[in-house]
């Protein structure tokens, strides 16, 4: 095969993989700080998908526009979540947590399953069918786009964490719990609002995606597996290492798919997943926790 | 040998059990055959959450990837009672054997190495995955397009080729729910018994006693896998046709353990009354939305989470531990 | 020859020092302290000896054998067994199953395994708790709890880590009284690492100090005390005993 639709392919992988990879920061802002597994992520994805839908059905509405309220809408559906559910739960054993998320996982993708039906979904958008060109790459218009975003909802999350007090309080939880509550943070509510913002991300995401794919409810426990071999891949609480590993992952999957045949390409990803558990579970930007 | 057995059981629980084994004995003679395919499900699901318990509820590890076992049990005997025309019950060698090794696998794998807790169950999910997508591209196995037993009109039940009445197969769940229920008592009392649960609530303590984590562990998986490839072979034979997509797929691997964690994990009654619950209360769900007209697919999915949700939040250690509280079973 | 050999033992996390070149001696069927202020590294020592991690540089060396590097299993099997600073009870499990656990290392069936472990907890003094779930012990009961599992393991050496943190007087003393029981009767040597002087100076025989990750004095018991090295960095000039 021709050079061209390997460097086409890749672009093409690097791009979704941008937005994969900010799917991905979601889970690891979550996990980093909060420490709960959240297993309904990919779930919530969908839900976010199925938003953008009815809103650009019902309202015309881009989704590329609409990524902020639902944006929003899922920040009060983490926070609520948190608060409500998981809050309670910091002291139990881990594999509880875990249980709890597979209970809303499963209560979610199938709830999506009643209201919207198994069939796959989609919209066409005006740029649905466009294209750039650069030299021997022609891209997606769709997904330049939704990468562009995804990398201005991801400076937005780490501004917020390097520079608003609020960030740097939700950090500091995230280092020493104790010494957080000693100096009177209220590490709940900031909990609360991690998990909000874990599912912020989660929900631009699923918005950005609906302009570039169909969705399905299936789809949803595919993409919680895949944040997961990301963030491990990239370093759970790493931030970078999120969109690192997003990047490593869209670019094996599209290549994988090409080399191989398509269906295959996400044993590529396990494949790698069991790699780096095995030898660096800590990830390629992750910090081992001592 | 029973003696050993029951000693140190309280008399009524022995009752208890007695009167339960006896009515599911009996139960075929007045169940129809919608009854009794409900009969084996919760029994199926009651034997294979035992499986899963062993590894989990004794040993501590968890695992969310069981349906490989299931898989790998249930393509290996029917690929070669198709192809072969190989009787399942010399064919389960190789469902078994396959899935000890698969198990090894992932246990050398992952105790090597030092993958535990929620590393270790995603790892379990992964391999899941894999064998799920491998399989489809299977093509000794017809991959994606499925592949089917032949089921012929019989008059007989057919015991050695497991072909038969679903009254037959009723049965022989039933001895392995029972078989594994007695299996997994022994266990317990057992010096792998002990180890596995000294592992399970403190490896450091444990391994300072002489027990070797590695050993053990792997023990663990490799039985637990073991067993499940039997409930595997029963699933390829009962239904007689097998999906990689939906053998393989990551809600099998969910499904199978509702029963235990509601039930009770690390109990021995745990799963078996999770079993009963948990399809007991979903079948009776869909007569009623039946009767009510409603047929949609994903309730009994959305009945099950919100079980869960509710036992993990207000009963953690299951349902049958205040059950045998209440019944004298329990200090 | 020694019971346990301690030959230019050292150990670095990260950079850190935590034990430099140490050497020591314990004489089979003796009581010997290691003492010293926190963080000099006591501990390290015993989990060094106990497998939990092997040295840097050095020997370990338990009845003329090598044992360095082996793990915590193996170290068990080869006779020396140890409780834990924080006490691990299998909180799911009876009293007497959680002994039974050390007692199946040296007994080939459950029964005989059970019987041992009922005569351990009747030495300690919690038979009539034996039925109990551990989780509900008071801490002195852990204590002894912790003390009886490794005990079953039949050791040759056993390795006592802060066992008196947390015990009121009279329950230092009737732990005290426990281990010179099992010293004299049995012959166990016990190396006991300590931070409460009353039982350090009522059990050893021979002390050891560490400080900074390095020994600076060892000895009998009321010369160490006496020693201005020592008085200096742990007990502090003014101290009395």
């Amino acid at each position: 095969m021709p050079v061209e639709i390997y460097l086409n392919v890749a672009a093409s992988g690097l791009l979704t993989g941008l937005v994969y990879g900010l799917m991905a920061l979601g889970l690891s802002v979550i996990f980093g700080v909060v420490r709960v597994v959240n297993f309904a992520h990919g779930e919530m994805m969908t839900l976010a998908m199925f938003l953008a839908l009815v809103l650009f059905n019902a309202l015309g509405l881009d989704p590329l526009v609409t990524l902020v309220p639902i944006a929003g809408v899922l920040l009060v559906f983490g926070y609520l979540l948190q608060i409500g559910l998981i809050n309670p739960f910091i002291n139990r054993p881990e594999h509880s947590q875990f249980m709890l998320l597979v209970a809303v996982a499963l209560i979610l993708v199938n709830a999506q399953l009643i209201i919207f039906g198994p069939d796959a979904q989609g919209i066409r958008t005006r740029y649905s069918f466009d294209s750039f060109q650069l030299g021997p790459l022609i891209v997606d218009a769709a997904k330049v786009y939704a990468a562009g975003a995804a990398l201005v909802v991801a400076a937005a999350l780490f501004a917020f964490f390097r520079y608003t007090l609020l960030g740097k309080a939700i950090r500091a939880c995230a280092d020493n719990y104790h010494g957080a509550l000693v100096v009177g943070l209220n590490v709940k509510r900031l909990y609360a609002l991690t998990f909000g913002l874990g599912a912020a991300c989660v929900g631009a995401t699923g918005a950005m995606l609906m302009a570039v794919i169909d969705v399905t409810p299936a789809i949803g426990p595919a993409y919680t597996l895949l944040a997961f071999v990301i963030v491990i891949t990239g370093g759970l609480g790493s931030m970078p290492g999120a969109l690192l590993g997003g990047l490593l992952i869209g670019l094996t999957e599209a290549l994988g798919g090409v080399l191989f045949t398509p269906s295959a390409k996400s044993m590529f990803a396990f494949g790698l997943l069991v790699l780096v558990l095995l030898f660096r579970p800590q990830g390629i930007l992750g910090r081992k926790t001592g | 040998m029973i003696g050993r057995l029951t000693e140190g059981v309280p008399r009524r629980a022995l009752a208890l059990l007695a009167a339960l084994f006896l009515l599911l004995l009996v139960f075929p003679a007045f169940a129809s055959g919608y009854l009794l395919a409900v009969g084996f499900l919760i029994l199926y699901f009651a034997f294979v959450g035992q499986a899963w318990n062993i590894m989990m509820g004794f040993a501590g590890q968890l695992s969310l990837g069981h349906s490989l076992y299931v898989g790998l049990g249930a393509y290996a005997a029917a690929a070669l009672y198709v192809h072969f025309g190989v009787s399942p019950w010399i064919g389960l060698g190789a469902s078994i054997g396959i899935s000890m090794l698969a198990g090894a696998a992932i246990g050398f794998l992952a105790f090597r190495f030092g993958v535990a807790g929620v590393y270790f169950a995603i790892l379990t999910i992964a391999f899941a995955e894999f064998a799920r997508i491998g399989f489809d591209h299977f093509r000794w196995v017809q991959g994606s397009s499925g592949f089917f037993l032949p089921v012929a009109n019989y008059t007989q039940n057919d015991l050695w080729n497991l072909r038969g009445s679903p009254r037959m197969f009723y049965y022989l769940m039933l001895a392995l729910t029972a078989g594994a229920f007695v299996l997994c008592h022994a266990l317990l009392r057992s010096r792998l018994g002990y180890y596995w649960l000294a592992i399970r609530e403190s490896p450091e303590a444990a391994e300072a006693l002489g027990v070797n984590l590695f050993r053990y562990k792997m023990a663990a998986v490799v039985i637990s896998a073991a067993m499940t490839a039997l409930a595997g072979v029963m699933f390829a034979f009962y239904y007689n046709n097998l999906f990689p997509e939906q053998i393989f797929h990551i809600s099998r691997s969910i499904e199978l353990i509702l029963g235990p964690i509601i039930g009770g994990i690390g109990t021995l009654v745990g799963p078996i009354v999770g079993a009963f619950l948990l399809t007991g209360l979903a079948e009776g769900l869909r007569e009623v939305m039946l009767r009510l007209g409603i047929d949609v697919p994903g309730v009994k999915q959305v009945f099950y989470g919100i079980c869960l949700l509710l036992v993990v939040m207000f009963l953690p250690d299951g349902v049958w531990p205040p059950i045998a509280k209440k019944l004298g079973l329990r200090r | 020859m020694s019971a346990l050999e301690l030959r230019g033992i050292s150990k670095s996390f990260r950079g850190l020092k935590a034990v430099t070149g140490a050497s020591f001696e314990v004489t089979p069927g003796a009581i010997h302290g290691l003492i010293g202020p926190n963080g000099a590294g006591k501990t390290t020592i015993f989990n060094m000896v106990a497998g939990v991690y092997a040295p840097d540089e050095g020997e370990i060396l338990f009845d003329g054998r090598p044992v360095h590097g082996l793990r915590p299993d193996q170290i068990c099997a080869a006779g020396i067994g140890r409780t834990f600073q924080i006490v691990k009870p299998f909180a799911g499990l009876s009293v007497l199953d959680n002994v039974v656990v050390g007692a199946l290392l040296r007994e080939k069936r459950v029964s005989a395994a059970k019987t041992h472990a009922a005569q351990i907890l009747e030495r300690l003094g919690l038979a009539p708790k034996r039925d109990l779930p551990a989780s509900s012990l008071t801490l002195p009961d852990r204590k002894r709890l912790e003390v009886a599992r490794a005990l079953a393991t039949r050791p040759k050496l056993l390795l006592l880590d802060e066992v008196m943190a947390g015990l009121r007087p009279t329950e230092c003393d009737q732990m005290v009284a426990v281990f010179r029981e099992l010293n004299r009767a049995e012959g166990l040597t016990i190396l006991l690492i300590e931070h409460v002087m009353r039982a350090v100076m009522a059990l050893a025989q021979r002390i050891v100090v560490l400080n900074y990750g390095k020994i600076i004095a060892r000895g009998a018991p009321d010369e160490v005390v006496r020693d201005p090295a020592v008085l200096e960095c742990y007990l502090g000039e003014e101290a009395e005993v």
